[in-house]
């Protein structure tokens, strides 16, 4: 399989944990349907090593995300069996660059979900179970320096995640005021609810079977969804233990060695 | 330092003035820059005295500075707290009036109500759990009579800690099946999303938030009676008003509150 210059990059800065400067610096003209495409052969590389597909994750799903980095929707990226750390497991911070937590609702999806005219509606309809879940984040441009269209092409910085223990129906939850309180170390980092991420998660997850829908492209059942950040990102490193705790849908403990 | 009982009623006295015209007054510190918490207090002291002479009543309190950013913010390192007035309480869907205020600003919180009386300094959350009746959707009104908000921790503290009214949904919601740390709230502004938090905001707990409240207040002599309303801090950054906006927030299990503010 031979890679794009731009995607050759991407790979080989998250396979060897270099950082990498941003495409844009060498390729200005980069637009975010170009970066995309950059964005399925880095996802490529990891199917081409054996691992599958497992579900997708939304990035910039908060207003003040989108106003600090100038565009006005969210951006989305592929979840790969390699980026599971099992509940209860460890964040193993040498296998990334810079990893960075952040505390996110997750749906499994019970059945596929395809089409430019989904809702919020659909998405509930079509999940089977919510789980509290941690993303991680692992920029390839250093210092998490970057434009819309290079943290497409990195896969929206996917590289980690772990979902709660519990899996809980989506039936009669209001997933739009469902709190959290989000720890490092046990000293609060943040708190909010749900409606952070496009007003009600399922909203976020619409938005990303409409945008798929545009590329012919759709989810699947079984497939994870991560809906978006619901606070800020904290970078972690060994030692350092976060603890996102949800109302409802219970806590994610993750210790980072 | 600490002000002589006729500093502190003169400083009082002018935030009693400034209250009654809503004209507000330069920082107390910029003219006595010492001033510091215990002097904040004793001037807040002096003002709850004026005003109860005016026939204002003590319906209960509110906490602020609950969030570390807020008392990093002010130097402190503890929250700060005044009594809330029952006539500046308003019921939800209200309409409150620009005139009414100086520098209006609004926060979500969460109100406690209390069943039992609790007397410090050996409260513990536990203890405020057992006394509690319920919980409220609330918004809080801060205000300051302080010209433009350039407050240092004793100007706030002497000026009730910046309140200036608060409105309390009607649905006391018992605690027996949620954790109050983690209810989740909205907060909307003309219908668009401006915050989210949760209650672990106010001081981790809003439960151990009253704890500090009763335990604050009994070295100077005050238990918190029976049916005291106990506002317990912000879930997020206070937000500016203006005349036409319609605030609405919406908490996970205490159900939503809305306040109107007249064009």
């Amino acid at each position: 399989m031979t890679y794009s210059e731009p995607a050759k990059r991407l790979i080989e800065a998250a396979e060897n944990r270099v950082a990498t400067t941003a495409l844009t610096d060498s390729d200005p003209n980069l637009n975010v349907a170009s970066a995309y495409d950059i964005q399925a052969e880095v996802v490529q590389a990891r199917l081409d090593r054996g691992h599958v597909v497992v579900g997708a994750k939304l990035g910039l799903t908060s207003i003040a995300k989108q106003k600090q980095m100038n565009v006005s929707e969210p951006l989305y990226g592929w979840l790969t069996s390699d980026m599971q750390i099992d509940t209860e497991a460890s964040l193993r911070c040498n296998d990334f660059i810079q990893p960075r937590c952040e505390p996110e609702i997750a749906f499994l999806l019970g059945s596929d979900l395809n089409g430019a005219h989904i809702s919020a509606v659909h998405v509930l309809a079509a999940t089977q179970y919510i789980f509290a879940a941690v993303d991680v984040l692992d920029s390839r441009f250093a210092g998490y320096s970057f434009t819309l269209p290079d943290v497409a092409a990195d896969n929206s910085s996917s590289a980690g995640f772990t979902l709660g223990g519990t899996a809980i129906n989506p039936e009669g939850l209001n997933l739009r005021t469902l709190g959290c309180a989000f720890e490092k170390n046990g000293q609060l980092i943040a708190t909010a609810s749900g409606a952070a991420v496009l007003g009600h998660p399922a909203s976020s997850v619409a938005w990303l079977v409409r945008k798929l829908a545009t590329r012919g492209e759709g989810l699947k059942a079984g497939h994870i969804i991560l809906s978006g950040a619901i606070t800020e990102a904290v970078a972690v490193e060994p030692g350092d233990c976060i603890t996102a705790r949800f109302d409802q849908i219970g806590t994610v403990e993750i210790p980072c060695i | 330092m600490r002000i002589t009982a006729d500093q502190a009623s003169g400083f009082a006295q002018a935030l009693f003035s400034a209250r009654a015209d809503r004209t507000p007054i330069p920082p107390l510190t910029e003219g006595d820059p010492e001033l510091g918490v215990d002097d904040g207090y004793a001037i807040q002291q002096e003002l709850v005295s004026l005003l109860i002479a005016q026939g204002e009543v003590v319906s209960g309190y509110k906490l602020g500075l609950t969030s570390l950013p807020m008392q990093k913010l002010l130097g402190v390192d503890q929250p700060d707290f005044s009594p809330v007035f029952s006539s500046t309480i308003y019921p939800d869907g209200a309409t409150l009036s620009m005139e009414n205020f100086i520098a209006p600003r609004v926060e979500a919180e969460i109100a406690v109500v209390l069943k039992e009386g609790l007397a410090g300094p050996h409260c513990t959350p536990n203890q405020v759990y057992q006394a509690t009746a319920g919980l409220l959707a609330a918004i809080e009104i801060v205000d300051s009579r302080i010209i433009d908000w350039q407050i240092k921790i004793a100007d706030t503290i002497a000026d009730l800690a910046s309140n200036g009214a608060i409105a309390l949904s009607s649905n006391l919601i018992p605690i027996d099946s949620f954790d109050p740390r983690l209810v989740g709230m909205v907060f909307t502004k003309n219908g668009h999303v401006i915050a989210t938090g949760a209650g672990a905001a106010a001081l981790g707990d809003p439960l151990a938030a009253v704890a500090w409240l009763a335990n604050t207040l009994a070295p100077l002599g005050v238990t918190l009676p029976v049916g005291s309303v106990i506002m317990t801090g912000a879930l997020h950054a206070m937000v500016p008003i203006a005349p036409g906006d319609i605030f609405r927030a919406e908490f996970a299990h205490l159900g939503p509150i809305t306040l109107r503010v007249s064009e």
